[in-house]
């Protein structure tokens, strides 16, 4: 318990939640493209997730790291600010200057957070719509999707969003490994590049999708 | 003052000015002129108290010893780097050469909860002495010396504990930390104790106390974004941060001691 009340150990929880959740937006962002296949395609792998009796397993964890994650970040990251009263007039700048994204987590993981509460209330709450397939009734999620992405100011925010998604994962993948105390000279600058090729790729595709639904499959 | 190439510089210096810890605190401007590009960063300061001090001002008040980059006095942050923009450098070893004439140049104190401001730019550094004191020491057989092989350590090891035992304690890593966090500080001190065999016993609850000693004193916590390394005079390496988290972990894991405090 006192381990869990220790910076190190709420930021070691916060590394395993966030490299769950990692896990999570790259299998998201996969399975999502299934609407380039069509309708039928993304509807049925929907359904196939949705009446597996294990996705209520799924959620609840999803629902508890993430829980973790935010209440973790946010108690730390008031003690970081109350760990400085008097602000610089100067940040560190040229060959002293940190990857500017790393500086920013506390920012876009709030950000973040509440995109995630409106990205269920739209999508996993928003109307339903019922499609048959070969005589089995599902939802017609596709159908939501497309009426959603009709409007300019949605695909904007949601790619702004998404946007702050790939600066996440960009330093939290790994920043993760390097609070678990997973550290190799050669191997971390590996996997520094690889955190960002990860936050780009789960961006790039989740931006791919709203931008082919208004500009293609909308239409 | 010889060297070849010697010119001066005319320069714009913004200098926090505060009288005391609890003073508000200011920033005062200074033109400065006809410094040799052959000076320290605290040699420019010197020629400017000189000046100060003939108008009968107040000196801007500095810490400062060695003048060779070992002793980790020199703290302050010039235009928001730590020990200025060179990188491997203490603000004493930093030369004029650096900058160019018409430069403008703010100079502020390390700031931090943990290293409040005594006087300018002199700051109350003691939360590291607590740190220190709380783990930072190995227990010793006092008696005859022992006999020099009969602890063998290995090279690659030797070497690893002296990088880590490279570090000055002169606090850039807190000052340059977006979070005022002194994990490389503590970083370099596991590592440069527990790798060593003379360290080994206190290993587990050096890093507990040294911790819960730094939470205490009010530093942040680590956000992995490097920038202490980057700002550290003898270049600590952020692998300390990383193999401190490893030891905080084992620590807890391994740790017995269920009474409250460890030591």
């Amino acid at each position: 318990m006192k381990y869990l009340m220790s910076t190190i150990g709420r930021k070691q929880l916060m590394a395993v939640t966030g490299l769950l959740w990692s896990g999570f937006v790259l299998s998201h962002m996969a399975g999502n493209f299934l609407m380039f296949v069509g309708a039928e395609a993304y509807n049925k792998y929907s359904y196939f997730l949705v009446s597996n009796p294990l996705i209520y397993l799924a959620e609840a964890a999803l629902v508890l790291t993430i829980l973790v994650h935010a209440v973790s970040g946010i108690r730390l990251a008031i003690q970081n600010r109350n760990a400085r009263p008097q602000k610089y007039s100067m940040t560190p700048s040229g060959d002293k200057a940190p990857r500017f994204q790393s500086r920013w987590m506390a920012f876009h993981g709030s950000l973040i957070l509440v995109f995630l509460v409106y990205h269920l209330i739209t999508f996993k709450f928003g109307t339903y719509y019922s499609v048959t397939y070969d005589g089995v009734e599902m939802r017609d999620i596709h159908r939501l999707l497309i009426e959603v992405f009709q409007s300019p100011a949605y695909v904007v925010g949601y790619i702004f969003c998404v946007i702050a998604v790939g600066f996440h994962l960009s330093h939290g993948f790994y920043s993760s490994f390097a609070t678990l105390g997973l550290y190799h000279p050669r191997y971390s600058a590996m996997l520094n590049k690889f955190g960002y090729f990860y936050g780009f790729i789960v961006a790039g595709g989740f931006i791919s999708q709203p931008l082919y639904v208004f500009f293609v499959a909308g239409k | 003052m010889g060297g070849t190439g010697t010119t001066t510089l005319n320069l714009k210096l913004k200098v926090w000015r505060q009288n005391n810890p609890q003073a508000e605190g200011h920033f005062e401007d200074y033109d400065v002129e006809g410094i040799s590009t052959d000076a320290s960063f605290l040699e420019m300061l010197d020629v400017v108290n000189n000046r100060l001090v003939k108008e009968g001002k107040d000196p801007i008040a500095f810490d400062h010893d060695c003048r060779e980059g070992i002793c980790g006095s020199c703290s302050m942050t010039i235009n928001g780097n730590p020990h200025g923009p060179q990188r491997g450098t203490t603000t004493c070893q930093l030369h004029m050469r650096k900058f160019k004439t018409g430069d403008s140049i703010t100079v502020e104190p390390f700031r931090a909860k943990a290293f409040p401001v005594i006087k300018d730019l002199a700051v109350n550094r003691s939360a590291f002495d607590k740190i220190i004191a709380s783990g930072g020491y190995v227990s010793v057989n006092a008696g005859n010396a022992p006999d020099a092989n009969a602890r063998p350590v290995p090279k690659d090891v030797a070497a690893n504990a002296f990088m880590a035992a490279a570090c000055i304690g002169c606090g850039a890593c807190v000052a340059a930390c977006t979070n005022s966090s002194a994990m490389l500080f503590v970083g370099a001190k596991v590592s440069h104790l527990g790798l060593l065999p003379q360290g080994d016993p206190e290993r587990e609850r050096r890093v507990l106390n040294m911790m819960q000693t730094m939470e205490d004193a009010g530093f942040g916590n680590c956000s992995n974004t490097g920038a202490c390394s980057l700002a550290c005079p003898k270049e600590i390496s952020f692998e300390r941060i990383a193999n401190l988290n490893s030891e905080f972990l084992r620590a807890t894991v391994k740790n017995r001691n269920t009474s409250g405090s460890v030591g």
